[in-house]
């Protein structure tokens, strides 16, 4: 899904020229909406206050994929729009690019949502975000002393994080 | 194209770091003797060991996800056979079987001959109540919740009662639509 022309559209940042500077922030939330995580790398610009954004944000995501839910042309059967669907339900989005930024986005079926936010030519990033996903098992789910639903606090789950979005955008 | 997901968890339970099987066992058996022994109650072992097995449940299921490859089941039929092809295979290496289904397709039972929880274990007279792999029926109950599937999870048979196998009915209770957790005032 692109909501504006990829490539030729101007003003547009400079074609990423080495990786490693390229992914702008990250967000996980759960099934209840609450943030998880958030790490930003290259983010200039704040408008809103920490909190405001996460809500912002998983609004947006709510109400975009029940608006491409809803749009669906090869499913017969669909909700209205703004009605809560069952799970299993609807198809999904992956990505959407506008003229200075990339947003990806994974969703599990246990409600887990991974955002990565990089440079507008970034490539296909939902194997990325899949091992991202792993790697939130193996560091944040699998520690016994997390409590499920509770902002990460883990400074290995973070190191490693950066180090690999820095590989990959 | 989306990655098909396993019809058995035989390839993902081949590359998955696993410990002694004995170790295993026991380990749990420490477990269920430690609560016997500060419970009391075999009713309250019952009930602690499920609600230990729900713990496990809501974090076993982020890992089954991430590592299977399964995406959205499209019914609960799905649902269980996933559980019992893939999910027994992938945390306890056996494969569990799916059968008596009702008509609505919303309570079913699973089938395990082999279970490695209960090598060693006799129940004895004392103890007859006891549950011993209650904690798997949390596991299952707590994994479902976290797909948005509240199910009541209840042991049929149980072969350290006297039964030729063990027998898990799942049964469907309600599927949570996803809502917008927020209120618009706040």
């Amino acid at each position: 899904m692109q909501f504006f022309g990829g490539s030729e559209i101007s003003p547009s940042p400079p074609a990423p020229t080495a990786s490693g500077n390229n992914g702008h922030m990250l967000y996980v939330f759960n099934r209840n909406g609450i943030c998880l995580l958030y790490r930003e790398w290259n983010r200039p610009l704040h408008t809103l206050n920490a909190q405001q954004d996460h809500k912002l944000m998983f609004g947006l995501l709510f109400s975009l994929k029940s608006l491409t839910a809803k749009m669906d042309p090869t499913s017969a059967e669909k909700g209205n729009l703004g009605v809560p669907q069952l799970p299993g339900q609807g198809c999904s989005f992956h990505s959407f690019r506008t003229n200075t930024y990339k947003l990806s986005f994974m969703e599990s079926p246990s409600g887990i949502k991974i955002i990565l936010v990089t440079h507008p030519r970034t490539g296909d990033l939902r194997d990325s975000l899949k091992y991202i996903y792993n790697l939130y098992v193996e560091y944040v789910v699998k520690n016994p002393l997390y409590t499920p639903g509770s902002p990460i606090r883990s400074e290995l789950f973070n190191t490693t994080l950066d180090q690999y979005v820095r590989g990959i955008a | 194209m989306a990655p098909v997901a396993p019809r058995t968890g035989d390839a993902i339970f081949a590359n998955i770091e696993r410990v002694n099987a004995e170790l295993f066992t026991l380990t749990y058996g420490a477990i269920v003797r430690q609560l016997l022994t500060d419970l009391e109650e075999v009713d309250e072992v019952n009930k602690q060991l499920d609600q230990m097995g729900y713990n496990i449940g809501i974090r076993l299921i982020d890992e089954f996800l991430a590592k299977s490859n399964v995406s959205r089941c499209v019914d609960f039929r799905e649902t269980a056979d996933v559980i019992a092809k893939v999910g027994f295979k992938m945390f306890l290496g056996v494969t569990a079987s799916v059968t008596n289904w009702d008509a609505e397709g919303t309570t079913c039972s699973i089938i395990l001959e082999d279970n490695p929880l209960v090598d060693f274990v006799e129940l004895p007279d004392n103890y007859q109540g006891l549950y011993y792999c209650n904690i798997l029926s949390g596991v299952i109950r707590g994994a479902l919740d976290m797909v948005s599937m509240k199910a009541e999870v209840t042991w049929l048979r149980d072969a350290l009662r006297g039964d030729d196998v063990f027998e898990l009915q799942v049964k469907l209770l309600k599927q949570v639509p996803e809502e917008y957790p927020y209120k618009d005032d706040e």
